[in-house]
Parts: structure tokens; C-alpha cells; sequence
């Protein structure tokens, strides 16, 4: 071969905030391909994709909106992602979050106190954090699989959600829809930018970014989640406990996902429907790597991320690219970003040893 | 007959909900078997599906389909191979990525095929043979993906445990660096290991879009990638027990459905929910016993390979 590739070293820091640049200018090349393919202009598809959403202050606030529910998964999936805890299951937390959180309105819905939407934040959380707390105890308890265990609690929590909105949640004025009844005021979230859909949850959603980081670089469990994840021997030897931290890191990732989960359905959702999300959960991991699972990383690549939904969007409307392209344009991202991410650990030389005669 | 006419039409339901997963299964299994973890496989079955759906589609020709859904899962293997394989990215990573780029690149290529019938695979029908009272539908009345099912399933656990060629898998699966320092190329057979799994995906996959529900729905697949994978755990990496498997959750998914069907009262959600929570129960039984897991389980699997030098 003529390329050989080689290990650095030390890893190169330079290369750690590189790689998603290059990922991203990588993306943008083979999706001109792929509009080539689709038939479209490039140019102009890349324009509606990228440019054309953010041209005025409602879109570019639709932006935070789409942001928020991917930021507060990312954020939590992120530190188990650095424990080496591979939790894929942020869409059910995400949708028992919803759940739990919005059970307190439904039984409740005559309520008026300013009390009502914080309990139920609280609530989302609860439950986001229940249904990760399933494959944490399997984990630690049996030894089971998390990636695998909390990924088949995803389509349970639908089909629970499913079986809620089909039955005893349905609004009896609904005309027999598969709705709930819509949320009173003081059960929704705050608009923070009037005239826009912006609401309460993109604070929270800030909150999560600012807390996680201080958590990460300032406390003993963040400390304990990094050893555990780079060196989990290192972190026995230091009596770190791994179940301690496999815990901690699913809870927490199970709350964030579940805060998510209750501010879609009290922000911009407005009642509890058959489907809560496009997905969020999943295109959260995209974005805990693209930001390179750290807070402020994810809360950019969360932009990026709804950025793409929203092309998604006004490229159906305005050239009318299938939806669907967005899903193909996020998978990319993901792809060239590991890839590129060899350079982090790697560097390339040309080969030129040469055998020895002897 | 008797009151038993309702067995034959339950095990030949069965039979095609499990054929899927033994086609996934035991090509993720000699992934698996060569060190590699593909989390990819509801991936490469959904593209798969729906490349041989359009290709049945357009041509007619179920044959070119099938190899059609083949490639097709080949293709996106191979790509997971050139990032995990030639460029040392992390495996967990790369397959949760495999998995999100073929949702929604099915779903872009399928976007004109949602909802168009297609006519299932033809099954065998051998006059006499397939006619005779419960076991001829059953045994002479499958269609041709059945019947390959169960020779794949053969001829991987023949390869594994008879074949030369499988001991080196093992080898390079479980010691990638013994393989390596005896002249065997540990990348170019986990290229070829992965690439299997990726075309077995691949037919599994087109299997629901041409015989079990012949027709291209979004995310069709509902999980039965990641079923084939906690699969591999339930059999401890072992091809018969794959199948085995593979049979108890195809009847899993037939008794949720028949018990709808006989007027349960259940509402359809909770059945529907059967073959995850089963998958994560089994999940755990398996898993309890740490000791057994590790004696079975490649000891190289996830780990990337990098020769010195």
C-alpha cells in the first residue's frame, strides 16, 4: 500500500475540532451529488436546504424550537456515551417522558396553578428517567445488553403512548380522534419570543447545556463518568464503582430525554398525539457525536441538526424533495464524521520503508 | 379433519415470520464469528428490502430481486467495513450510523413504491407432494427463500465447524493478532466476514417486502434487526440455536397476531408489544450467566485491529 496508516502518539487536539468541519464540508459535497441524482439544481437545493430557512425571525426561531428536544437528548445520551454506556433508547425516555409528564393535566385538567407545568417538567423527567432506569438495573443487575435493551423499550413506550391516545386519554369532545384533549394554558409552556413558537424549553434546554458542562469538568460523578469511560480500570483501582456511574449515567439520560418528551407535548405539540417526535432520540446520537459530547459542541450540533429538518422542509416545499432526504443528509453526517475522525488518533504517511536484502 | 385444521395455517405463519431473522441471524452470527459487531442490521435489511421490492417491481424477475436485495446490503456492509475495518472507527458507533443512513435512504428510495402491490413469491407446488394433508403445504409448500433459509443455516454452521476456512474465521475473531502473526489477513477476511452479514441482511430484509407483507412501508423492519442481533446472544453464537430462535419469535409475533384475531380482550398494542419485551426477557435469562456468554462470545468482538507496524 502506499498510504500507511500510522498511530500518533498523542492524540491531536487540533484534529479533535477539525474532523466535524471536514465531516461537514464532506457531507456537502456527496449531497450535491446526490441532488445531481434527485434531479435538482445543487445550488438552489443546497440554498433552500442551508440558507433559505433561517431568512427571517419566525424560522430562525422554529430553529430553537426543532434544537431543543435534539439538544436535551444529545446532552443526556453524551455523558453515557462518554461512560461508555450506550444508551440508544432516548426516543421511548423521550416519549415516557411525555407520558408521565402530561398524565398530571390529563387527570387534572380543571387545574390552574402556576405549579401545574413545573410538577409536570418534574414528571417528564421522572418518567423519562423510569424507563432508563430498566436498562440500567438489567444492566448492572444481569448483566444485559443496554444497547439492545433500550433500544426494544423504544417501540414499547410507542405502543404505550398508542394504546393511551386510542383508549382512555382520547378527548371525549374529539370526534373519536386519536388526541387528547388540548393543554390549558397553564399546563403550556411560555412563549419567550412572542409572535414565535419559542418556548420555555429552549431555556431549559441552555439550563442543560451550562449544568452538564459544569458537571463534567468541575464534579467528582462527572470526574468518575470520564475515568470510567477512558480507563475503567483506572477507575477501579481509584474505587470508582462502574454500577454507581451505569446508573447515574442512564438516569440521567433517561431525565433529559423525558424533559424533552413533556416540552414537545406542552410547547409547540399542545396535546398528546398518536406521534410525539420525527425521531429526535435517534438523530440525538448524531448529534452528541457531532458535537463531540461536549455540551457546547451539542448545543451547535443541535442547531445544525434542526437546521436540516427545517431544509427538509422548505426543500419538499420549494423543490419538492422527499422528506426523506433529511434522514440520508443526517446518516451522512454521522458517517464521514467517524470516518474523518481517524486523523484524530491516526495519521496518514506515505509509505516508503523499503524491504531489506540481505 | 378434525379440530385441528388451524395448525398447519399457524405453523406456515410462523414459518415466514422467522425466516427473516434466520437469514439476519446467521449473517450477522459469522460477523460476529470473524470479530466484528455490525449494530447495522435493521439498516441493511431496510435497504435491502427495498431494493428488492423495486427491483421485483420494475423487471418482475424475483430472482434478480432477491440478489438485488443481496448487493444491496453487500453495498452498505462493505461501507461499515471501509470506516470500522480500513479506517479504526469505533463499531458501536458505526453501526448505530449504518442503521440511521439506511432508514432513511430506504426510505428516499422507496419514496415512489409506498403503497404499490406486488405479487408474493411464488411458493413450490409439487402435485401430489404439496397437496397431502398437514405436513405437504408445510414442507413442499414454501417459497424458494424458505427452503434457502435453512441451507444457509447449514452450510454456515458446515463452514464454521468443518471447513478450514471457518477455523481461520474463528481464529481471526478470536485472537486478531495470533491470525495476524501467522500470515492470515485479518482485515481482508473481516471484509469478506461483514459483507456476508450485509447480503444475508440484505435477503432477510427483502423476504418482508416480497413474501411476508409484499409491498414498501417506511421502516417496515420494526425492529427485527435488532431482534437478530440480541438473537445471536440468545444462542450464544451458535448457528442451530439462531434458527431456534429465530422460530420462537416468529411465533411470538404469529400467536400476537392469531390471539388478535380470535377476538382476545386485549387491545392489539399490548400484543403488539410481545416480541420486544420478550426479546429483552431472553435478553436478560441469557445474560445472567456471565461465565457461559464469555466461553461462546469471540473474544475479539468490537475490537479494533491495528498491526504494528
Amino acid at each position: 500500500m502506499l498510504l500507511k496508516i500510522e498511530k500518533r502518539a498523542e492524540y491531536s487536539k487540533a484534529m479533535v475540532y477539525l474532523t466535524p468541519v471536514i465531516a461537514l464540508v464532506l457531507t456537502v459535497l456527496a449531497s450535491i451529488i446526490l441532488f445531481k441524482l434527485l434531479g435538482v439544481n445543487p445550488i438552489e437545493a443546497l440554498y433552500q436546504f442551508f440558507v433559505a430557512p433561517l431568512d427571517s425571525k419566525y424560522e430562525l426561531s422554529e430553529l430553537f424550537v426543532k434544537a431543543t428536544p435534539l439538544i436535551l437528548c444529545a446532552i443526556g445520551l453524551s455523558v453515557g456515551f462518554r461512560a461508555n454506556v450506550w444508551n440508544i433508547g432516548a426516543e421511548g425516555q423521550l416519549t415516557m417522558g411525555a407520558i408521565v409528564g402530561s398524565s398530571l393535566f390529563i387527570y387534572f385538567p380543571e387545574t390552574e396553578s402556576v405549579f401545574l407545568l413545573p410538577a409536570m417538567i418534574m414528571l417528564g423527567a421522572v418518567g423519562g428517567g423510569a424507563w432508563a432506569a430498566i436498562p440500567a438495573y438489567f444492566k448492572t443487575r444481569f448483566n444485559a445488553n443496554e444497547i439492545l435493551t433500550s433500544l426494544m423499550l423504544v417501540y414499547v413506550a410507542i405502543l404505550v403512548l398508542s394504546l393511551l391516545v386510542h383508549g382512555p386519554w382520547r378527548d371525549p369532545a374529539g370526534f373519536n380522534f386519536p388526541e387528547s384533549q388540548t393543554f390549558s394554558p397553564s399546563a403550556t409552556m411560555p412563549i419567550l419570543v412572542s409572535g414565535t413558537r419559542m418556548h420555555f424549553g429552549t431555556l431549559l434546554a441552555l439550563l442543560a447545556v451550562l449544568g452538564t458542562w459544569i458537571m463534567l469538568a468541575r464534579t467528582l460523578i462527572g470526574f468518575q463518568v470520564k475515568v470510567i469511560g477512558a480507563a475503567p480500570r483506572a477507575g477501579g483501582y481509584a474505587g470508582f464503582s462502574q454500577k454507581k456511574v451505569v446508573w447515574f449515567v442512564l438516569l440521567f439520560g433517561g431525565a433529559m430525554a423525558g424533559i424533552a418528551g413533556i416540552s414537545e407535548v406542552s410547547g409547540p405539540i399542545g396535546q398528546v398525539l398518536p406521534t410525539i417526535s420525527p425521531g429526535y432520540g435517534f438523530t440525538a446520537i448524531i448529534v452528541a457525536f457531532l458535537g463531540r459530547l461536549h455540551p457546547v459542541g451539542i448545543f451547535f450540533a443541535g442547531l445544525l441538526m434542526a437546521l436540516t429538518y427545517l431544509g427538509g422542509e422548505t426543500a419538499q416545499i420549494s423543490l419538492g424533495l422527499p422528506v426523506a432526504v433529511t434522514g440520508v443528509f443526517q446518516g451522512m453526517v454521522l458517517f464521514f464524521l467517524l470516518a474523518c475522525d481517524v486523523l484524530v488518533h491516526y495519521r496518514f504517511r506515505l509509505n516508503t520503508a523499503r524491504k531489506v536484502v540481505s | 379433519m378434525s379440530g385441528f385444521d388451524w395448525i398447519t395455517p399457524v405453523i406456515l405463519t410462523v414459518i415466514t415470520a422467522a425466516t427473516p431473522l434466520v437469514f439476519a441471524g446467521i449473517g450477522e452470527l459469522i460477523t460476529e464469528k470473524s470479530g466484528v459487531l455490525n449494530l447495522g442490521v435493521e439498516g441493511m435489511m431496510l435497504v435491502g428490502a427495498v431494493s428488492g421490492f423495486i427491483t421485483a417491481t420494475v423487471t418482475g424477475n424475483y430472482f434478480l430481486a432477491v440478489a438485488a436485495a443481496a448487493l444491496a446490503g453487500a453495498i452498505m456492509a462493505f461501507l461499515f467495513g471501509i470506516l470500522t475495518l480500513s479506517l479504526m472507527a469505533n463499531q458501536v458507533a458505526t453501526g448505530l450510523a449504518l442503521t440511521l443512513f439506511g432508514v432513511g435512504l430506504s426510505a428516499l428510495m422507496g419514496q415512489n413504491f409506498v403503497g404499490q402491490p406486488v405479487a408474493a413469491l411464488a411458493k413450490l407446488d409439487i402435485p401430489g407432494l404439496s397437496d397431502l394433508p398437514f405436513i405437504g403445504p408445510i414442507l413442499f409448500g414454501q417459497d424458494g427463500l424458505v427452503y434457502l433459509s435453512f441451507v444457509m443455516a447449514i452450510v454456515v454452521s458446515w463452514f464454521l465447524y468443518k471447513t478450514k476456512a471457518g477455523l481461520i474465521l474463528r481464529a481471526v475473531g478470536d485472537s486478531h493478532d495470533a491470525a495476524h502473526s501467522i500470515g492470515y489477513s485479518v482485515i481482508g477476511i473481516r471484509y469478506l466476514a461483514v459483507m456476508f452479514g450485509g447480503a444475508m441482511s440484505g435477503i432477510g430484509g427483502a423476504y418482508l417486502s416480497l413474501a411476508y407483507t409484499p409491498m414498501w412501508a417506511e421502516n417496515m423492519t420494526a425492529g427485527r434487526g435488532w431482534i437478530a442481533l440480541a438473537l445471536i446472544v440468545f444462542a450464544t453464537w451458535k448457528p442451530g440455536l439462531v434458527v431456534v430462535g429465530a422460530y420462537m419469535f416468529g411465533g411470538i409475533t404469529i400467536l400476537q397476531l392469531h390471539a388478535q384475531a380470535a377476538g382476545l380482550n386485549v387491545p392489539s398494542q399490548v400484543l403488539s408489544m410481545l416480541p420486544y419485551l420478550a426479546t429483552v426477557f431472553v435478553l436478560v435469562l441469557i445474560s445472567k450467566d456471565q461465565s457461559r456468554i464469555r466461553k461462546h462470545a469471540p473474544a475479539c468482538i468490537g475490537k479494533i485491529f491495528h498491526p504494528a507496524a
